[in-house]
């Protein structure tokens, strides 16, 4: 492949028909700032040293990949390993975001940060970074999510976070970044938007992806030391895509490697209770860039539906639209039952238990498993862990005390 | 009314009794600035907005802003926020807004949206439909000049009124691309952040109308926390046009029912019609017309 042709290494502002900038006028000089500002710290050796010895020391890089023969019987007896981003400190691919951007936000001299969050794993990450390295953190949170993610809340505050819920609309992500949005533009001055997707107005969609791509950096090294050749297929869950593109990035030039993201499918996308923007969705705007959008004949937004807070989002990263209207990329909806089941599957097999966005990624890998044969090889991100989840988990599966 | 400006050479069309600039540079020549007012269609119900848009134009409001409401309005306030989501749980829709535009025969209308609503109806068609209700333009506070060439093209087809914003951040290059980007006027944010009333006006605004006003001779009109006629008053010294929206929302969300809210507006409308008079003729700038050079 020529240079012009390779698939990675896109910077924007437009992927395909997809990505730009819509937004108000007065955050364009702050995104100008922000690009201008990322891209001279990833050419500068010193900032790279310091992420590189935060991902070392601190968060625990390189990941490892495991192997989970167990898991992988219920899966057709293909090869199943999963990058395992839930050995993160804070417990998901979040952190790898957010030590970027938090270490990028001291080095424009802004000492405020503010994030959306679902799950609160993108909220945990931001208060971790924000405690060390001296900043404010102000995390957006819908009341919806607040709930069913209570011990995320809990952790942000000992933090020393100020979590804001949310109670517009959906009282959910989507709406979490809305008010995010809301405050920025009134505090753009000494304030970074730590938006926590590949998801946004240019910058954020290709910075975000540069500070994510390091998972399948390592992960293709990793699979190739392990069993000599490259996988088949990629199985990653899709909220807004980061962990998705965070895995998919390395292999996008390997056209036999099949990128597969996993969309929550909720209660089925024929229900229209779903969050699967790609499967159930068509082309508009969405908190500022033109991507696939659950919405009305009228463009307005639908509420989206999942089981899973990260994932709960009526939108995707415009990188993944554009890699969907290519054909590089597949995204197919896996529903709560589905997700649910491989959730504990993984449990019962192999001991590990998943972040519910994550176990979409595992229902995604035990269709793909099958669909390949004992020959094939599997490579899932296990973007996170499962302990925020109990709550969810418990009511699910009738594991209360009182349902016992 | 407005059916015949469509096919007027360039400067009939800029100075066309229709027109939002037309009519700011009216009130200028009067040695006043203008009095531009913000209502969402379909709050509390269409048919009471379009009336309370009316009793505004009756009250002394000089253009209307017909506001689209969006399921995720990332630009405005609680206030604008609460009003748009009851007019959505009432089935409002894009159709309404040009509804209420065709029922402001006579004032220059121009509606407010976020431009994903426009993108879905069709910018084409879109631009086709306001025209043919007798729309003046649109103000797209989320579409920047960069990515608006299907936006001004359609526009130009039909002769109608782009209006786009400048903010206290804005550098002198990201100003003159909005000037060169926009016709009827200029919309300045008077301050960081979204709608809602304030209690002073920052003094970023008269900074930024200064600004502005180095680049274009288009009118400037400066909005964002408006929200009676002192500041109204204060806003008038120094731009062409003063907008207020959250205010006149507010008059219809404190009001005890639909006729008072219609009262309320009007009445609101009269006092900051008297605000826009108010400020002292020697603090203000010579009317457009007079002011030599300029890119017309
Ligand atoms: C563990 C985990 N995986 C995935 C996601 C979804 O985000 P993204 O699609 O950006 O990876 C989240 C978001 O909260 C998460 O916590």
């Amino acid at each position: 492949m020529t240079e012009t042709e390779t698939l990675t290494g896109r910077a924007g502002p437009y992927f395909g028909r997809f990505g730009g900038r819509f937004t108000p006028e007065a955050l364009v000089v702050a995104l100008d700032e922000l690009e201008a500002g990322y891209r001279d710290a990833l050419g500068d050796p010193a900032f790279r040293d310091r992420l590189e010895e935060l991902h070392r020391s601190y968060s625990g890089r390189p990941s490892v990949i495991t192997e989970v023969p167990s898991f992988a019987r219920h899966a057709g007896g293909a090869r199943v390993l999963l990058k395992r981003e839930d050995l993160n400190h804070t417990g998901s691919h979040k952190i790898n975001n957010v030590l970027g951007q938090a270490l990028l936000t001291r080095r424009m001299g802004k000492r405020r940060i503010i994030a959306e969050t679902g799950a609160g794993q993108h909220g945990v990450a931001a208060a971790t970074a924000a405690a060390l390295l001296g900043l404010e953190a102000v995390i957006y949170m819908g009341e919806v999510d607040m709930r069913r993610q209570a011990l995320n809340v809990v952790r942000m505050r000992l933090l020393g976070a100020t979590v804001v819920p949310v109670t517009s609309g959906s009282r959910t992500l989507k709406d979490a970044m809305n008010e995010a949005m809301r405050d920025w533009v009134t505090n753009v001055e000494h304030t970074h938007y730590l938006i926590g997707s590949v998801a946004g107005p240019h910058p954020f969609p290709a910075m975000v992806r540069e500070f994510q791509q390091i998972i399948g950096i390592e992960a293709r090294r990793q699979i190739l030391d392990l069993t000599g050749r490259l996988p088949d297929v990629v199985c990653a869950c899709v909220g807004g895509g980061s962990n998705a593109l965070g895995i998919f990035h390395a292999f996008l030039d390997d056209p036999g490697v099949e990128l597969v993201g996993l969309e929550a499918g909720g209660a089925g996308v024929g229900t229209g209770r779903h969050a699967a923007a790609v499967s159930g969705g068509t082309p508009g705007i969405l908190h500022g860039s033109r991507t696939y959008v659950l919405q009305d004949e009228h463009g307005q937004t639908r509420e989206s539906h999942s089981i899973s807070a990260g994932l709960d989002y009526p939108g995707i990263g415009p990188q993944h639209a554009w890699l969907h209207d290519t054909g590089r990329a597949r995204y197919e909806a896996v529903d709560d039952a589905a997700a649910m089941e491989a959730f504990q599957l993984l449990c019962r097999t192999e001991g590990i238990i998943p972040a519910i966005e994550s176990a979409h990624a595992l229902a995604g890998a035990i269709r793909e498993g099958r669909r390949l044969g004992p020959d094939g090889i599997v490579l899932v991100n296990l973007s996170g862990r499962g302990d925020k989840d109990m709550d969810t988990a418990a009511r699910y599966f009738g594991l209360m005390e009182a349902d016992a | 009314m407005e059916g015949g400006r469509a096919g007027l050479s360039e400067e009939v069309r800029e100075s066309g009794p229709g027109s939002a600039r037309a009519v700011v540079e009216r009130a200028g020549r009067e040695g006043r600035a203008a009095l531009i007012g913000y209502l969402p269609v379909g709050f509390p119900d269409v048919a009471t907005s379009v009336a309370a848009m009316r009793a505004m134009v009756a009250g002394g409001v000089d253009v209307v802003e017909v506001g689209l409401p969006y399921t995720d309005p990332l630009m405005d306030g609680p206030l604008i926020q609460r009003a748009t989501e009851a007019a959505l749980a009432r089935g409002t829709t894009p159709a309404d807004g040009l509804s209420a535009v065709r029922a402001l025969h006579g004032t220059p209308a121009l509606i407010m949206t976020y431009w994903t609503l426009i993108d879905r109806y069709g910018v084409a068609r879109f631009a086709e439909d306001l025209a043919a209700a007798g729309g003046a333009g649109l103000i797209t506070p989320d579409l920047l000049p960069e990515e608006a060439a299907a936006w001004h093209a359609a526009a130009d087809r039909h002769d109608l009124d782009r209006v786009h914003l400048v903010a206290p951040t804005s550098t002198r290059a990201r100003i003159d691309l909005a000037a060169r980007s926009s016709r009827g006027f200029l919309y300045a944010a008077s301050v960081m952040g979204v709608t809602g009333e304030r209690e002073l006006v920052s003094s970023g605004a008269k900074d930024l109308v200064a600004r502005v006003k180095e680049i274009t001779d288009l009118p400037v009109c400066v909005g964002l926390g408006v929200g009676d006629a002192a500041r109204a008053a204060e806003v008038a010294a120094f731009a062409d046009g003063v907008i207020v929206g959250s205010a006149f929302v507010r008059a219809l969300t404190d009001a005890p029912d639909p006729a008072a809210g219609i009262a309320a507006v009007e009445t609101l409308a009269r006092e900051l019609a008297h605000g826009v008079r108010r400020s002292p003729a020697s603090n203000r700038r010579r009317p457009v017309a007079e002011q030599p050079g300029g890119q017309r």
